[in-house]
């Protein structure tokens, strides 16, 4: 059994200790442990169910490249699945709970998939649920859903805080060990501003587990020394528990900081998601340890030899009294050492070079550890933990030459440098015979926006798997033994976590797959949240194996971000709840709110729908809005209208090119109504243009089109016309406007006092300055609804006070706010077009009748050349009428005009499509307008809509113009 | 997420604080173009794997546009320069070609400009 | 006529920096060439020389700061913004430029304390360590656009009006006491 040694774990604190639960069974550990080490001294080998196969799991190794060892960690708004228990610090009160079985852990029905494992070869799934069709949807996929995945999501809202945070600086050195350590120290002896992240929460990666000294001092000491240097300096940033998670263009790198999951509830942010600029990156991440394929070697026990030492030093853990060495390297052989030196048993070193003379294995050989060279593990014997393992010979196919009894084997198939981030922006890897290992290639680095090499790879990361510069040859061993039949490679798992099998490989080649990326997705290899770091470079062997190809010819498969899983509260970081986008709000926002309007969002603004009152529908609210409005005086909140000042000698000119009308044209004092068009020619907004004086226009826009709108003139006045005179400015926010509309405007506004608003002095389509009750504003005589209708815009500082004082001033008129459902019903009534309903961006001004504002005598304004296109001048296009339904009901959103016959895909032809569609209260009926092939020249023709529902609506073809055709009511 | 600097406002922007706005250098065909010209200039787009010059704003910044020259393959940027000219400054074009002497220069889609 | 709003109304916030929403603050937005008749009339509307590249000249409580090569942002008390139009509009009679009210199309935040800058380090890719004293950096604040400047030992932070509460909200989480940077 796994237990805590009496003695040692430089990183645990004895004195502090702390109560934990897994599965609900409480256990104690120290601070400083990681989980799983606080698992393994409780004893708790078994720690999950594999994917597929629902296999007993175990800790395999130590680090963020733990496979098994996932757990869910908290409960309820504190719940996070898929955490690993190799890099989870252990704290009081931690929670834990295995994944991926059901009923229990101990007994778990899926493992019924085990036994029928040979049934359930590579691409299982895909050769299996293809037919019947129907069974897909409502049979395989809810089992497969219900079976597969690891960790449960969780179903209340995250309780925690995250947060981003920017940083800039010259070198960022990724990674802790004594590499990263001198690479940040020599960079930061430049003078350079350096930063230094380490993914642990201590600094010094493996040296202190793996080596005595670190240039001729002794390790910790020299880490002390190291520490307290690099702290010293203003010009380095150490930042522990923090995770370079990806690299990306021109330095960008992104690291997840676990600030307060060891913490949790303290009030920090739970993640704080760093996004670091920078110079250059040297990574300094490293080499994961290599599993080594041998019968049974996911069998709970079955460890990597670096974390079994990692235990041992770092948290006085074993894994059990004897413990076998399986190898092809020697640094194997230091875990032999210091297990022998926590006074445990190693009963045999098996290792399968034929000779071993380095001075690991004379030191184990001196220690009275017997080495058998040349050998293999024929298969690991247990079930849901290791009982023993049966020796063979490495060069034979498996004759079991002996039996050793043990409880744990600690496992090294050599070390593969962790190239993630080198790789992640496009730099190259050679393969290294020498370690059998992908390195980077220098010649071939990622590169920075300058051209120069953007990622440096240092220590271990580069291939120096030992401090001394001079790591030892590992001969690659792939399989074990060497010529293991079937009956052996059926049991021999290259990804833990996916349960891929060595035979699942070679199955995958034999099948035809050549490329490795078809074969990682056709068996899975790699695909798990371990994203295949202990599993990758051994299924490629396999695979090169099975094509009688080499490594580097096969290649590797593409790193990706981010290195470790990242969790998208981390991703979100602030953007969440009232934040989690920008929205605009008016000056008059709080009124609306207090008068209980219902929002609707328009771009980012949020914009009163309409005002219902208590016991109103919203349907009922806004027929009452409109009928008020048309009978009564209605006001507005239209502020989020945009508005752009164009000023300057060349204005007229270049308004004349935006404009599909003349606005160069327009008197001082007055308005005109303009259309804006792409330059392939479709419609892409509206507004009314005021002059403003000599020089200056002021041009709306649509609500949402502001900012568009605004960028679009500058792009033309700095890229095409430059030597144009000609200033912009986007005063959309200075401005509150009020809309006052209905036949009650004029006495409304007379109340205010201040300014003569008549019919004389502002006629339909002119604007004046004065003052409204003694606010200061601008009057827009202008009308989006056939009613009398002025737009008051005053300061916005000033706009809650305006709208208070309209408010009240119309009590005696019968005045009440209504939304933008009203607005559109209004300007459908009088068949006005509303950008984004009439449009959709295939739609020509001509299409919706408006020839009347598009100019026959420029020579040119932007969108002209692509209306001359032959098929947008077709006459068969579809364009803009109106309907009256037979029955009065109201035509679907969205429906389509059908036409006889069918098409190529036996769906119903069609002949046009509604545009808007709505229930008129003034008129009481359904209205619409529609987009008709032929459309102006059917009027009175009967046409039909297709519903949801099935079935059709007749209507009746007519103008668009349903209320007060003769503009009576606005020209008052 | 690239870095461009600002010709305008001396600083290395963020992606996040700019705006693309795709190829540059296109000449404007208007109503007096044949079809072949005026689809040119709506629709033929270069799309290289190589060098490439694009037109960013600085919309979180000073609002201006300027153009870029950098290679879509490897993301190098041999440099940035305002929106108001015709065709690229003689230095960049020069640092291009110090940096990819095979690259034949040209930035119109027709062609027609190769040197 | 009412006393003008500004759009939080000077809402506050105390954690590792406090943060207040100040103003209104006139602005005025100007666009020019340059030349002698623009610094004449900077010098008039706010005693300071033109600003160069990115930077800001402040004087009391009246600055002009840099955002574009033919763009300033003249900031004044919000009482003289109407004289101080009029002034610019004489000063500059007849040359090509555009003189815009901005003064309520914005909103303006201070952010102080020691750590100040590390609030704003969580929300704008900016590099605050190389910001110069009297450098105007235009950049967002999260998802929305923000100028922002080092003075009297705080940042002054500027957006527009309609986001205000947005930016606020952002200011409060990235100000949470517990989560300094350093």
């Amino acid at each position: 059994m796994s237990t805590r040694l009496a003695k040692g774990g430089r990183l645990i604190d004895r004195t502090a200790a702390v109560e934990f639960t897994f599965n609900g069974k409480r256990m104690k550990g120290f601070a400083g442990d990681s989980l799983a080490a606080g698992l393994l001294a409780n004893d708790q080998m078994l720690v999950g169910r594999s994917f597929k196969y629902h296999r007993p799991r175990g800790i395999v190794a130590s680090g963020p490249e733990e496979p098994n060892a996932l757990v869910n960690l908290g409960r309820e708004a504190r719940l996070e699945p898929n955490q690993r228990t190799t890099t989870t610090e252990l704290f009081d009160g931690l929670e834990a709970t295995s994944q991926n079985h059901w009923p229990s852990l101990e007994f778990d029905v899926g493992v019924i998939n085990n036994y029928a494992a040979r049934f359930m070869p590579a691409g299982f799934y895909y050769k299996t649920f293809i037919h019947p069709r129907p069974f897909w949807k409502h049979v395989f996929e809810p089992i497969i859903r219900r079976a597969a995945g690891l960790g449960k999501a969780p179903t209340q809202g995250d309780a925690d805080r995250y947060e981003h945070a920017y940083a800039f600086c010259d070198v960022l050195v990724v990674g802790a060990g004594v590499a990263g350590l001198l690479a940040a120290k020599a960079a930061a002896d430049t003078g350079a501003r350096v930063i230094l992240l380490e993914q642990a929460p201590v600094l010094g990666g493996r040296a202190p587990v793996d080596d005595a000294q670190v240039q001729g001092k002794p390790v910790e000491a020299w880490l002390s020394a190291m520490e307290a240097d690099l702290a010293a300096r203003d010009n380095v940033t150490v930042r522990l528990r923090t995770c370079a998670a990806g690299v990306y263009d021109h330095g960008y790198v992104l690291a997840d900081e676990r600030v307060a999951d060891h913490t949790p509830g303290d009030g920090r942010p739970k993640h704080r998601l760093w996004r670091i600029r920078t110079a250059k990156v040297i990574t300094a991440t490293g080499a994961i340890e290599r599993p080594l394929s041998f019968a049974g070697n996911d069998i709970p026990g079955v460890m990597l030899a670096g974390a079994v030492r990692d235990f041992a030093v770092n948290f006085a853990v074993s894994p059990g009294d004897r413990t076998v060495v399986v190898t092809n390297n020697d640094s194997a052989y230091q875990t032999a050492l210091v297990l022998k030196a926590a006074g445990l048993e190693v009963p045999a070193i098996l290792d399968a070079r034929d000779v071993v003379t380095g001075a690991l294995p004379e030191a184990a050989r001196k220690a009275g550890i017997r080495v058998l060279t040349g050998h293999a593990i024929a298969s690991v014997k247990g079930g849901k933990r290791v009982t023993g393992v049966s020796v063979c010979l490495q060069a034979g196919e498996g004759a079991v030459t002996e039996e050793i009894a043990c409880e744990a084997v600690a496992m090294s198939g050599g070390w593969s440098p962790v190239v993630h981030l080198y790789s992640h922006c496009g730099g190259k890897l050679n393969w290294d015979n020498g370690i059998s290992a992908f390195v980077p290639d220098p010649m071939r680095p990622p590169l920075n926006h300058d051209g120069s090499a953007m990622v440096e790879c240092v220590g271990a990361a580069n291939g120096d798997l030992d401090l001394s510069g001079t790591a030892p040859a590992i001969p690659p061993v792939w399989v074990m033994p060497q010529g293991a039949p079937i009956k052996l490679r059926l049991k021999m798992w290259l990804d833990y976590q996916n349960d891929v099998k060595v035979s699942d490989v070679q199955l995958a080649a034999r099948e035809g797959y050549m490329s490795v990326e078809h074969t990682k997705r056709y068996t899975t290899l790699g695909m798990a949240t371990d994203q295949g770091k202990l599993s990758n470079i051994n299924g490629l062997a396999i695979l090169a194996d099975a094509l009688g190809s080499e490594i580097p010819q096969v290649g590797t498969t593409t790193f990706r971000p981010p290195y470790t899983p990242v969790t998208i509260g981390a991703l979100a970081g602030e953007s969440r709840g009232d934040i989690f986008q920008p929205l605009r709000r008016t000056p008059m926002h709080e009124a609306h709110e207090r008068a209980g309007a219902y929002f609707e969002p328009v771009g980012l603004w949020r914009r009163p729908y309409t005002f219902p009152r208590a016991g109103e529908t919203h349907e009922q609210a806004v027929h009452r809005e409109v009928v008020n409005t048309r009978t009564n005086v209605g006001l507005l909140d239209a502020s989020t209208l945009g508005k752009i000042v164009v000023k300057g000698p060349d204005a007229g000119r270049f308004l004349d090119m935006l404009y599909t009308g003349v606005m160069s044209t327009l008197p001082v004092g007055k308005c005109r109504y303009g259309l804006m068009c792409n330059e392939q020619g479709f419609l892409s907004d509206d507004g009314v243009v005021a002059r403003i004086d000599e020089d200056t226009w002021l041009c709306h826009t649509t609500s949402s089109g502001a900012d568009r709108i605004h960028g679009w003139m500058e792009d033309w006045l700095q890229c095409e016309w430059w030597d144009w005179q000609v200033f912009t400015a986007n005063v959309t926010e200075q401005y509150a406007q009020v809309a006052v509309v209905g036949p009650n405007a004029r006495k409304l506004l007379e109340t205010l006092g201040g300014m003569d608003v008549s019919k004389e002095t502002l006629p339909f389509m002119q604007w004046a300055d004065g003052t409204l009750g003694g606010f200061p504003c601008r009057v827009y005589r202008i009308s989006f609804s056939g009613e009398l209708s002025y737009e008051i815009a005053v300061p916005a500082s000033h706009g809650a006070a305006f709208w208070a004082a309209c408010t009240q001033a119309g009590k005696a008129f019968g005045a009440m706010p209504y939304g933008t459902e009203g607005l559109h019903v209004l300007r459908a009534e009088k068949g006005f077009i509303m950008i984004g309903d009439e449009t959709d961006g295939t739609v020509i001004p001509q299409d919706l009748g408006l020839d009347w504002a598009i100019s026959k005598k420029k020579a040119d304004y932007l969108g002209k050349r692509g209306q001359e296109r032959s098929y947008l001048a077709s006459p068969d296009r579809w364009k803009l009428v109106g309907f009256e339904t037979l029955d009065g009901s109201v035509v679907p959103d969205g429906a389509y005009i059908i036409a006889d016959g069918t098409n190529a895909n036996g769906q119903r032809n069609t002949q046009g499509r509604v545009t808007s569609t709505y229930y008129s209260p003034t008129l009481k009926r359904g209205i619409a307008m529609g987009l008709l092939k032929h459309g102006p020249t059917r009027m009175g023709d009967v046409v039909e809509f297709n519903t949801v529902q099935g079935g059709t609506v007749k209507a009746r073809v007519r103008d668009t113009m349903f209320y007060d055709k003769d503009g009576e009511k606005q020209n008052v | 997420m690239l870095t461009l600097e600002c010709p305008y406002c001396g600083l290395m922007a963020d992606e996040t604080e700019l705006s693309p706005g795709y190829e540059a250098h296109l000449k404007r065909f208007g109503p007096a173009s044949s079809p072949e010209e005026f689809e040119a200039y709506m629709f033929a787009r270069k799309n290289p794997k190589g060098v490439h010059f694009e037109r960013w704003r600085h919309s979180y910044g000073c609002g201006k546009w300027f153009l870029a020259a950098r290679c879509t393959a490897t993301l190098e940027v041999f440099g940035t320069y305002p929106a108001q000219v015709g065709e690229p400054p003689a230095d960049i074009i020069a640092k291009i070609q110090a940096r990819r002497p095979e690259w034949k220069a040209g930035w119109q889609p027709d062609g027609k400009d190769t040197k | 006529m009412s006393d003008p709003v500004s759009a939080l109304n000077g809402a506050s916030f105390t954690g590792f920096a406090t943060i207040r929403e100040i103003g209104p603050l006139g602005m005025i937005s100007l666009r020019h060439k340059g030349g002698a008749a623009l610094t004449k009339a900077i010098k008039a509307a706010v005693g300071t020389k033109v600003p160069a590249q990115r930077r800001i000249e402040i004087k009391g409580e009246m600055a002009c700061g840099w955002m574009s090569p033919d763009e300033y942002l003249l900031i004044l008390p919000y009482a003289k913004v109407g004289a101080t139009m009029a002034a610019l509009a004489k000063a500059l009679a007849g040359e090509h430029h555009l003189a815009a009210d901005v003064s309520d199309a914005r909103a303006v935040f201070r952010v102080e304390g020691a750590k100040a800058a590390e609030v704003l380090a969580k929300l704008s890719p900016v590099d605050f360590a190389k910001l110069e004293r009297g450098e105007l950096r235009r950049s967002r604040a999260a998802q929305v656009a923000a100028a922002m400047w080092a003075q009297d030992g705080g940042f002054t932070v500027v957006c527009f009006r309609s986001v205000a509460g947005y930016v606020m909200g952002l200011l409060i989480h990235s100000a949470q006491p517990g989560s300094e940077l350093a």
